[in-house]
């Protein structure tokens, strides 16, 4: 049995599941101290099963308070950045295009050196021994142990920045060091920006994993947990302390993977519906399909794959307003319990008008007998109209296909969707993001350039997925069960050899899960 | 359309220039995002801005020169220039010609290679000339209108990170210059750095595609204006190059080969609400020819541009993918690139499509 827990902004939801069944869930606000939240949701839940925790294989964790920390300017450690590549990239230091006061809080403290690859392979310059040592002495004199290290092409070859943290290590041994090649893509300055990023939030990373390891501790929990990634994919709770970033934007991928699994589609658009906002996302071979531009995270630009959705000011604590008609953007959020009319509250929200429509039976019913039939079939026409617009705009194609509605605010979703094939709101569809957490898979990642002059397509290929198996198996997938998900193939021009970038996606089924 | 021209790049300016440059690179030339940062950080670092001059600025016998990036994109987002390499390889045609440089051009608008110029400029404390050489980006060196008019390529500059400068002096075709130039990039790691050709005023005036950096700007400006408004920018731009809104709608499929070098491959578009309205485009770094319904609308060296429907981002042939909800924006090439001459070099044939004849949209980019 597993576990699935979700710390969203506003609520926190967990799911016990048997296999693929869904035994029991819980959703319950946020607190301000994640682990006191994760605490509270698991004991809900273990208390409402009578569940013998000792029958857990795994507790899947999909967190927002990484991606909030960088948002917050928050619990943010002084970093160096080491960058491999003199001569080349002087022109561009690190963190040239960052915010000023998120370059601020974690300092511009960042050093340039020789080494660095051609795209080819071939050495920039020779790598400098001393030049490095010279460097982290500087970096130790500031009292500064959080350090990423990047290194042009380290994509094609990783060596030089390999070398760079054993002799950073010597010189300052508690060093918390992050090698770009281990987190990004072809891009230096997106690849750095994330390995800076994840440099500097590997303290609060282990703070805040070691107190999930106590809060499972605490109800008696041994079984290995895990956090989600913005894949979609797990990583073990150690690879988590070291590789924060990679959590960025796991909630919306969590709940698409949810809803493909609680609808048993592969291909299909997701709505989930929250208490702000409704994301409409694309689901592709049952994983979500991924943004093609960079994403600023706190304002800093990633090549991260990012679930592309479409994010619109529509949710369950949504306020309405009668003249001129309004819905949203604002709303009352996690405040909806107290504020809207059906529970007692003074706001009329789109849940009201829903409950006054007679759609739903939830709070106290006659507090809402005021509002007008025909006010709120328009606003039911408007909300219609928010959700059509913004399924079309995300459909691949006019073919309709199916919709499925997830998440806390799905009573809003009361017709049909122009262009659905069918409408789906499957069980349980409240805690799909938990569920998604539950289900999720490992997985693992490459992406190089390969210069097929020198060896067939199907060898650079096969080398790729191999490598990506690796990747899948080192995060702690099942060898047998791993599968290539995806293949990109990017012919690069202007250069010779046929050179050309292999990005391959590994998934496998979780390992003693 | 009145517009007043361009007197100056400052930070202001960087954002909309980097944008409209993106817009007139019709799918190829290359991000604009390292070269604006560049600028930036550039501007930051040293203070003051740009002067722009407009052609008739430059007297007859004064120097300039083009200049520009060589290499593929990909390397261009991971190896970053030192800095130093246009200065160096303008440097050294200056004291090849025995002449100071009295302005800098841009070769190429569209694309990576329109910041270039201007970021030397700052650096050399050049003024840089209002216009350039394509009027929208080309995959090739010859495809400008200084050598369609048979000007020389050579002397050329090319330079890397090291430090290292080579002139190429002479040479018996544009094609060999182009064919050197690309085999000494290879070597220099997939990117270098390019000055030429080396213009006197004279040839400069009678060559140059005239206002082409005020028309990025402007560009960048529609769609930097029409974001904070939450509107649509295509017709705006498509009105600024005096065209149209091709089509609208999502792209259904993207399909790429390699050939000699190039990227190439062929696009499908469906229009919102009506999938039997299709739009199909050929590109070879850049976009080439766009069918719609099976009718030829639009060919190089006409310009297609697609933007993201949205907020007017332009979008490079690489970053073409399944599901993307764009608009595709046709407009009517320069003048200078319509000419009989200019067509064999330029048109539909020269990038292989004997099947296809050039039909102008109407009228010209700039006018």
């Amino acid at each position: 049995m597993r576990i699935g827990i979700d710390v969203g902004g506003t609520n926190t939801d967990a799911v016990l599941m048997d296999g693929t069944k869904v035994i029991s869930s819980t959703k319950s606000p946020t607190t301000q101290n994640v682990s006191e939240g994760i605490t509270k949701a698991l004991k809900t839940i273990i208390e409402a099963t009578q569940l013998d925790v000792s029958k857990l294989d795994g507790v899947m964790i999909g967190t927002t308070h990484f991606t909030n920390a960088v948002v917050e300017r928050r619990r943010l450690t002084p970093t160096a950045c080491i960058r491999l590549g003199l001569p080349a990239t002087v022109c561009l230091p690190p963190m040239v295009d960052w915010p000023d006061d998120l370059a601020e809080t974690i300092g511009r403290n960042y050093y340039l050196a020789h080494g660095g690859h051609e795209f080819d392979g071939r050495e920039i310059s020779a790598f400098d021994p001393d030049e490095i040592r010279g460097i982290a002495e500087q970096i130790k004199a500031k009292g500064l142990n959080a350090i990423a290290i990047s290194s042009v092409f380290s994509p094609v070859n990783a060596v030089f920045e390999e070398k760079t943290a054993e002799i950073v290590k010597e010189v300052i041994p508690d060093a918390n060091i992050t090698l770009s090649s281990t987190i990004g893509r072809i891009g230096l300055l997106e690849r750095e920006n994330a390995a800076i990023m994840n440099a500097c939030l590997r303290e609060l990373a282990v703070k805040t994993v070691s107190g999930f390891k106590q809060a499972l501790r605490d109800m008696n929990i041994t079984a290995p947990f895990f956090i989600s990634q913005n894949d979609g994919t797990l990583m073990n709770a150690d690879f988590a302390a070291d590789y924060p970033v990679l959590t960025f934007a796991s909630g919306p991928t969590n709940s698409m993977r949810g809803a493909a699994f609680l609808s048993g589609l592969k291909d299909a658009i997701v709505v989930d519906v929250g208490g702000t906002t409704t994301d409409v996302g694309v689901l592709q071979q049952g994983f979500p399909r991924v943004a093609a531009m960079a994403v600023d995270i706190g304002g800093v630009r990633t090549n991260f794959r990012m679930p592309d959705t479409l994010s619109i000011g529509l949710g369950g604590g949504s306020l309405v307003e009668a003249e001129p008609l309004k819905v949203g953007p604002q709303s009352v959020g996690y405040e909806l319990i107290t504020k809207a009319k059906v529970f007692g509250g003074d706001t009329l929200t789109t849940t009201d008008i829903i409950v006054a429509a007679g759609h739903e039976d939830i709070g106290d019913k006659s507090k809402v007998s005021d509002v007008d039939a025909v006010f709120a079939k328009a606003v039911e026409d408007r909300i219609e109209e928010m959700v059509n617009v913004a399924v079309d705009r995300m459909k691949t194609s006019a073919t309709a296909m199916p919709v499925i509605v997830v998440g806390g605010g799905s009573i809003l979703i009361q017709r049909k969707v122009e262009g659905a094939s069918e409408m789906i709101k499957p069980e349980h569809f409240a805690v799909a993001n938990a569920i998604g957490a539950a289900i999720a898979q490992v997985g693992g990642e490459t992406d190089r350039i390969f210069a097929l002059a020198e060896m067939s397509r199907e060898e650079a290929l096969e080398q790729a997925k191999r490598e990506a198996t690796e990747r899948a198996v080192s995060a702690g997938a099942k060898a047998e069960t791993v599968e290539i998900v995806d293949v990109e193939e990017v012919p690069l021009a202007y250069l010779p050899g046929n050179a050309t970038r292999i990005m391959v996606k590994a998934v496998g089924d979780l390992a003693g899960a | 359309m009145a517009r007043s021209s361009l007197q100056e790049v400052t930070l202001a300016d960087t954002h909309a220039l980097a944008i409209g440059a993106g817009i007139l690179g019709t799918g190829g030339g290359g991000n604009t995002y390292i070269g604006r940062v560049w600028l930036e950080h550039e501007l930051k670092k040293r203070g003051g801005s740009i002067p722009v001059i407009q052609v008739d600025d430059v007297p007859d016998d004064a120097l300039t020169v083009a200049i520009g990036g060589m290499g593929a994109p990909t390397v261009g987002i991971e190896k970053f220039p030192k800095g130093d390499e246009y200065q160096n390889a303008v440097r050294a045609l200056e004291s090849h010609a025995g002449q100071k440089m009295f302005a800098l051009v841009i070769g190429e608008i569209g694309g990576s290679n329109a910041l270039r110029p201007i970021i030397c400029a700052l650096q050399m404390g050049l003024p840089v000339v209002d216009g350039d050489g394509m009027g929208r980006a080309f995959p090739e060196l010859q495809m400008d209108t200084f050598a369609i008019a048979g000007l020389s390529l050579t002397p050329m500059a090319l330079s890397d990170v090291h430090g290292n400068v080579s002139i190429l002096h002479q040479a018996d075709s544009m094609y060999r210059v182009e064919a050197y130039a690309r085999s000494l990039t290879i070597e220099m790691g997939g990117s270098a750095s390019l000055a030429m050709p080396m213009l006197k005023g004279k040839e400069l005036k009678e060559t140059i595609i005239r206002d082409t950096l005020t028309l990025a700007r402007d560009m960048g400006d529609a769609v930097l204006k029409a974001r904070k408004r939450g509107l649509e920018p295509s017709d705006d731009i498509a009105a600024l190059g005096h065209g149209r809104v091709l089509f609208r709608g999502k792209i259904t499929d993207v399909e790429r080969r390699t050939t000699q070098g190039f990227a190439r491959g062929k696009l499908k578009l469906a229009a919102f609400g009506d999938p039997n309205d299709q739009m199909e485009i050929v590109f070879q770094n850049e976009n080439l020819v766009a069918w719609h319904n099976g009718e030829v609308v639009c060919t190089v060296p006409d310009l297609i541009c697609i933007v993201s429907l949205e907020d007017g981002e332009p979008i490079g042939t690489e970053m073409l993918r399944y599901g993307l909800r764009v608009a595709v924006l046709g407009m009517p090439a320069p003048r200078e690139l319509k000419s009989v001459a200019a067509l064999k070099v330029v048109g539909p044939e020269a990038f292989g499509y004997t099947e296809v004849t050039f039909a102008a949209m109407p009228g010209d980019l700039i006018g």
